[in-house]
């Protein structure tokens, strides 16, 4: 597997029956996602898109050896469905439901400390995209279709910004090995720093785009971690370099409060840890072409081959 | 969402935090009337609008006869305060608090925040009250003091103590202090709240804790299970496109540019802005049509972003996943048959049904310019805009 799933991993879907939970349960399913089975309590024993469903994710684990849980149950119970997930023995959680209050999201993150951090399980979202491994399985919302598979992971908390890098990467023959929305929440599961940590780590992965915005301390947590534990190269851009101090953009996480949670700030901070910052969000593409051009060139020569020509195209900047 | 201080003391209250007696007032008359009611010799007459710093821009007035009320109030009522965190249209005055004003000898901070670094409540408190937190973080670092509180313990009597005794208050009022730090916690998970701000608590001369000012902010999200609390929404101090565009499920926030913006997600959203600017234009707005709009929907958001009069191009930015390219492109030829919209209009579509969207545009006749990437969007809306300037 590239990152936290592949074709083979066993997928349920929280939220199975209801509109939403159908219609992107049976996008998953074409994609090839092995999705094993669904939980929407009061309709255990039926069955929808030919999977069984059940009443609670404990049943659903013990009769199907589900693994990963998409979760795709409205904002009011989706904590709930979250600690349920933890509690039955998921090891990946992925969230999508936009909405939940912040305060059932704090409980759920102490909820979750009650497993040690070996049988704790890991969440992405909410609030985000989803989790796609290009051509083998996707647990997300995203258009599959414009996924090449490729050596890049991509983390990012905006859904759409995300689809951009990968199109645009997408132009200049880059695939992705992982892509991985984090949401726009104040408070998530999994913070830029945890999918970069899995990134340096996963042998499919040669570099990280890693797409942040304005509000919060994740990109300044990861600008350390990159620079400190990083071999693997990263591209980040920081989307909100026009937004107003104050004014909340959109996401919930998305709001200027403290120093530190600016977009010029993020990327000062980001840049002075040695990561390349793509200078506009139509350079993504481009700037990752270049970080991958100079890491072939320099393992040509640590192999004493000379010097290579680059593996991709550089466009020239606009 | 933001309440006014009245409705903050109000609710707090409740929670066993001592306020000063108050009342409300709309007009002079009442003004005045409130303030004879509560009696004594001093009264605070305070603008009612969602902001701090309201004391330095003159939204508070001190008042030591009824005449002195009537005519604070006269001069208040009506006006648009402008703070340093209103920008520069300010915010409506509609409503008065008439209130006590207690003398006293010491000034204190107090404060609970959603922390995202610890992912919990942060209780944060200084001796140095009276001036907004940036500025004690700015000049009196030292003095602050934070607690971070456990969701599933909640605040502790010992952090409460802690709290109180590094402030340097008498035992006497160590036990009132812990009666209001349990309150403003109990009020802030209880009530769903994103901030609790008591700015500032004055130790009176007869030596009483007093929350003399309350701010309270709510999480959006959780409206839906404090119906007591979207009561206190008040309208008129929103922006009205905003509002119309919250009521509509979409996401909008006014900015001083000139050219309007239509995005799907918040991230784009703004990276679309960006991208505006770094090509040498300025964006009118932020706005996020969200997932699945409809053509209605799409012609409706037109409505919105034209009804800023600053607004001289449009620029559309599509990337589709879970909406749909044709639909954003019927929507568009709605909008601009509808709107008569003379104003240039950019479009970048890209994702789901792409082509379908692409040829409704240039089939619909109108001279909409098409481009194929983000790059090209932006600059083209830049020269779009330029050159309408010119013409």
């Amino acid at each position: 597997m590239a990152i936290l799933l592949d074709e083979n991993t066993r997928v349920i879907v929280q939220g199975f029956t209801g509109k939403t939970g159908t219609f992107h349960s049976s996008e998953a399913i074409d994609y090839g996602t092995d999705i094993v089975g669904g939980v929407t309590p009061g309709k255990g024993g039926a069955e929808h898109l030919g999977r069984p469903v059940f009443n609670t994710v404990r049943e659903a684990v013990k009769a199907t050896g589900a693994e990963a849980s998409l979760v795709l149950v409205p904002p009011p119970f989706a904590a709930d469905g979250i600690m349920e997930a933890a509690s039955a023995g998921i090891r990946l959680c992925v969230a999508i439901t936009d909405g939940i209050p912040a305060q059932d999201m704090m409980r759920v993150k102490r909820y979750m400390r009650r497993y040690r951090f070996e049988n704790r399980m890991r969440l992405v979202g909410p609030n985000c995209a989803g989790v796609i491994c290009p051509g083998r399985a996707m647990m997300g919302i995203m258009p599959g279709h414009i996924y090449k598979r490729g050596v890049v992971g991509v983390v990012g908390r905006s859904g759409t910004l995300g689809y951009e890098a990968a199109s645009q990467m997408q132009a200049l023959g880059i695939g992705v090995s992982t892509s991985v929305g984090i949401g726009g929440d104040p408070i998530n599961g999994s913070s830029f720093r945890d999918i970069l940590e899995l990134f340096e780590a996963d042998p499919e992965t040669e570099a990280v785009m890693m797409i942040g915005e304005i509000g919060g301390p994740q990109e300044a947590e990861a600008a350390e971690y990159a620079r400190d534990c990083m071999a693997k190269p990263v591209v980040a851009y920081v989307a909100g370099l026009t937004a107003p101090k104050g004014r909340r953009m959109g996401h919930a996480g998305a709001i200027i409060s403290a120093f530190g949670e600016s977009a010029a700030e993020k990327v000062e901070i980001l840049r002075d840890a040695g990561v390349t910052v793509a200078p506009s969000p139509a350079e993504l593409g481009s700037a990752m072409a270049a970080v991958l051009a100079t890491k072939a060139a320099r393992s040509w020569k640590r192999e004493g081959r000379g010097v290579a020509a680059p593996a991709f195209s550089v466009p020239g900047s606009r | 969402m933001d309440i006014h201080e009245y409705q903050a003391k109000e609710l707090l209250a409740g929670f066993g935090v001592p306020v000063p007696r108050g009342g409300l007032a709309y007009s002079p008359e009442q003004a005045a009337y409130r303030a004879q009611e509560l009696g004594g010799e001093v009264w605070a007459v305070k603008a009612q609008v969602h902001s701090g710093a309201r004391g330095k821009a003159g939204g508070v007035k001190i008042c030591g006869d009824q005449h002195e009320v009537w005519d604070a109030a006269a001069e208040l009522l009506g006006k648009r305060l402008v703070t340093d965190q209103t920008g520069e249209r300010g915010k409506l005055i509609g409503r008065l608090y008439i209130e006590e004003a207690p003398r006293f000898e010491r000034e204190i901070y107090l404060g609970l925040v959603l922390d995202r670094k610890s992912e919990r409540v942060m209780l944060v408190a200084s001796g140095a009250g009276g001036m907004e937190i940036e500025e004690i973080a700015g000049k009196e670092p030292a003095s602050i003091l934070r607690v971070s509180i456990d969701p599933a313990v909640g605040l502790a009597a010992f952090q409460a103590r802690e709290v109180a005794f590094g402030l340097g208050l008498t035992v006497a009022q160590v036990g009132q202090m812990n009666e209001i730090l349990l309150g403003c916690y109990r009020a802030f998970t209880e009530l769903d709240a994103t901030m609790v701000e008591i700015n500032p608590l004055v130790v009176t001369i007869d030596g009483h804790l007093v929350a003399l000012d309350a701010k309270m902010s709510f999480d959006d999200n959780a409206l839906f299970r404090r119906p007591n609390i979207s009561e206190y929404r008040d309208k008129s101090q929103e922006d009205q496109r905003e509002r119309d565009a919250a009521d509509r499920g979409l996401s909008y926030v006014g900015l001083d540019g000139d050219i309007g913006c239509i995005v799907n997600g918040a991230g784009l959203a703004m990276a679309t802005m960006d991208m505006i600017e770094h090509a040498g234009g300025a964006p009118a707005n932020f706005l996020d049509i969200g997932g699945g709009a409809s053509p209605e929907r799409v012609a409706k958001v037109f409505n919105l972003v034209l009804s800023d009069a600053a607004v001289e191009a449009v620029l559309v930015n599509i990337f589709a996943g879970i909406n749909r390219c044709d639909w954003v492109a019927e929507g568009v030829v709605q909008a601009i048959r509808k709107l008569d919209m003379t104003a240039p209009l950019v479009v970048r579509l890209a994702g789901t049904n792409v082509d379908e969207g692409r040829r409704i545009l240039a089939g619909s006749g109108y001279p909409i310019i098409a481009a194929d990437t983000l790059a090209d969007a932006a600059d083209k809306a830049v020269a779009a805009w330029k050159a309408s300037k010119r013409g």
